[in-house]
């Protein structure tokens, strides 16, 4: 078949048509395991610290302007189940047996703070199709803006924590998250939670600090008593108490889990006993992103197979035509 | 393509009114969610953000609404022009299961009056699956809008429209068949996401290419099923010869999915998990017996030539197909902490009635419309 002018017009204006609609793909790219970004803060919560008293949540709640939930009609407590569109922050209790011994598996109990984990790699914001969610290139908090989502929740599929939020009750409803205070930081203040912890559980940093001062509490020497930094470090010294060392699982959760987060958590009882799924250390996003790179990296083997259709059609229709 | 007729007829028949009455309560619901919000109709929650209206609607949706995708493929990629009378009605049911599909999703998406951010280049996000699954079928709803128009262009006898069509009806039946391609598989591709959340049975990297298979089997399944359906209700006479033919090529692509599709979970050692006896290992082996069934039914090629045999083992496919892409989203996931989904009354109503507003829309159609191949009626 020779290629004449017409012909060539035709494919040419279908090749143009495809790059427009689905061309810059060829932008996906796989990439190995994600860096810090440069002023990257974060959390450390030490479940062996923490007291159960919630004043995190309540802190959480005044910083975010949330409602309270509760059973009571009084409305005067604030008891949320779980993680919701109201509660970006919870204190949640594991108990075995008699509950007796705090941070014991057996017979124990032991808190455990949930909130967004704010990935390196995060999976809600490769999955939402018009960057609604997006981490921040200096302090690496991933963000929401409701002016770009369309609602269609692939985050809430994709988040392996659980931790977007829909507000199913209303008309204009909008993805619900921590995005780790982001207003207060504009402020000079930093997250709710932390500023409002008087134990140390919660302590707000720069993640590299953080990372530090976690592998440093690994180190000690379990029954013995030792300095804990307050509310936030990384700027000067902080201000300190002094505590017993827990029994710690030799582990520091979010370090690896699904490429690293930036809230990271120390524990007395196996992670999966606080309802922390066991992750590996890639996220799950890159398998999918490896595939559609394979596939669409620089729209090649679409297009070519988009020249083979069109040859092929136009071939039947010529010899359908000589008949 | 001159042979082509509307059937003529009566338009409200006893069907008829029972479809739009079902239209007419799925449309209730619709408002109230427009007024209310997704919570007061539907069952979805934060564990289970997805629904019937994605893996029913959408999913499953847009695989029965693959015969146009099929027929294309054979008819012309392949050159069998044999294929050629069951294009139309092929291109007819695509063209309202994407279309509808699409309504769904308007429905489903919490912020619809924002839905054309996709399309904004500082918005889309390319990484996403997401993104283009939704360009896709955004794009391919125009392709077969486009590929349906000559139909629509010969009622009104507009020829010169139609002259001018033709010329560059070429890339729209290359795209009608690319299009398929992607956004198929892109939907296997979409729950690798969900990681851990989704059962070993479902979650492997060959999600795509089994999703793409399903598309093409359950497309031949469709088209198999709506000639013989056609040919009862309007009393038409039989296409058997062309559906045997078809009912050929549905088997060998059946074949390969259910080798890679079982290989893949026998080879990661999860086959075990297939009976343990829980009600997601019941589902997956519900599933493949049907695709199995379909698949013995069609193995004898004396069978193939039987329109009886040929609508159960077509209705295995539909089902057992069916049943694949509904597992992958709903049965199949389970976000953990203790969330459950099952869905409401108002949720079942909205999907009755886009499925009523596809068959009112083809019953008007083929009455109106030249779409089925003009024959004496039997």
């Amino acid at each position: 078949m020779k290629l004449k002018r017409r012909d060539f017009l035709k494919l040419s204006a279908g090749s143009g048509l495809l790059m427009a609609a689905a061309g810059p793909t060829a932008a996906l790219a796989r990439s190995d395991k994600k860096a810090l970004p440069p002023d990257a803060v974060g959390i450390l919560y030490d479940s062996t610290l923490c007291i159960g008293c919630q004043a995190c949540m309540v802190a959480c709640k005044t910083a975010n302007k949330m409602p309270t939930e509760t059973d009571d009609p009084s409305k005067r407590w604030d008891n949320p189940p779980d993680l919701s569109s109201n509660t970006l922050n919870i204190i949640k209790r594991y108990t075995n047996g008699t509950g007796a011994t705090k941070d014991q598996e057996q017979d124990g109990y032991a808190f455990v703070k949930r909130q967004c984990m704010h990935c390196l790699d995060p999976s809600c914001v490769s999955s939402c199709p018009v960057s609604a969610l997006t981490k921040d290139p200096k302090t690496g908090i991933v963000a929401y803006n409701k002016d770009a989502c369309i609602g269609c929740r692939y985050c809430q599929i994709a988040c392996p924590f659980n931790i977007p939020k829909f507000q199913w009750e209303s008309t204009t409803p909008e993805i619900v998250k921590c995005q780790l205070c982001q207003h207060l930081m504009k402020e000079g203040k930093y997250a709710a939670c932390c500023s409002s912890c008087p134990t140390g559980a919660s302590l707000f940093g720069p993640m590299e600090d953080l990372i530090k001062e976690a592998k440093r509490r690994l180190h000690l020497e379990p029954g013995t008593y030792a300095d804990f930094p307050l509310n936030q470090i990384g700027g000067g010294t902080p201000r300190t108490t002094s505590r017993m060392v827990g029994h710690y699982v030799q582990q520091l959760y979010g370090e690896n889990e699904v490429g690293g987060t930036q809230n990271l958590l120390l524990a007395g009882v196996p992670f999966t006993k606080l309802g922390l799924p066991e992750l590996p250390d890639e996220a799950f996003v890159r398998l999918a992103d490896g595939i559609q790179y394979a596939i669409y990296k620089g729209m090649a083997y679409p297009l070519v197979l988009l020249g083979a259709l069109i040859y092929m059609i136009r071939k039947g229709e010529t010899s359908d035509n000589k008949e | 393509m001159e042979n082509k007729q509307p059937l003529g007829g009566r338009l409200l028949t006893g069907p008829f009114v029972f479809f739009l009455t079902l239209l007419l309560i799925g449309a209730y619901f619709a408002v109230q969610r427009f007024t209310y919000g997704l919570g007061s109709v539907s069952n979805m929650n934060d564990g289970y953000p997805w629904g019937i209206w994605i893996a029913l609607d959408v999913v499953v949706g847009t695989a029965l609404a693959c015969g146009g995708y099929t027929m294309a493929l054979l008819t012309y990629a392949f050159n069998r022009g044999e294929y050629h009378p069951l294009v139309r009605p092929a291109l007819l049911t695509s063209l309202f299961g994407y279309s509808l599909a699409g309504v769904s999703v308007i429905i489903d998406i919490g912020r619809y009056w924002q839905a054309y951010n996709i399309i904004l280049p500082w918005h889309s996000n390319l990484h996403s699956v997401m993104f283009e699954v939704a360009v896709c079928i955004g794009a391919y709803c125009l392709v077969l809008w486009i590929e349906f128009a000559p139909t629509v262009l010969e009622k009104f006898k507009s020829d010169q429209l139609l002259k001018k069509l033709n010329r560059v009806l070429l890339i729209f039946i290359a795209l009608g068949i690319l299009l398929p391609t992607m956004h198929q598989s892109s939907l296997g591709t979409m729950m690798l996401m969900a990681g851990y959340k989704l059962s070993p049975l479902w979650r492997t990297a060959f999600l795509p290419l089994l999703f793409l298979l399903t598309a093409l089997i359950i497309g031949f399944a469709v088209v198999i099923y709506e000639s013989l359906f056609s040919s009862a209700a309007f009393g038409l006479p039989k296409e058997t010869p062309l559906l045997s033919k078809l009912s050929t090529v549905a088997f060998w692509c059946l074949l390969l999915f259910m080798v890679i599709r079982l290989e893949d979970v026998n080879l990661r050692g999860y086959l075990p998990l297939a009976f343990d006896g829980s009600f997601v290992s019941n589902m997956f082996l519900l599933e493949n017996a049907f695709l199995l069934g379909g698949l013995l039914l069609l193995m004898y090629p004396g069978n193939r030539k039987c329109p009886k045999l040929l609508f159960l083992a077509a209705s295995c496919l539909l089902i057992g197909g069916g049943l694949y892409r509904f597992n992958t989203y709903i049965t199949g996931f389970d976000p953990g902490n203790g969330w459950h989904y099952f869905p409401s009354v108002g949720e079942l109503c909205i999907t009755f009635a886009i499925v009523a507003v596809e068959i009112l829309g083809y019953m008007w159609c083929v009455k109106r419309l030249p779409v089925l191949s003009a024959h004496q009626k039997a």
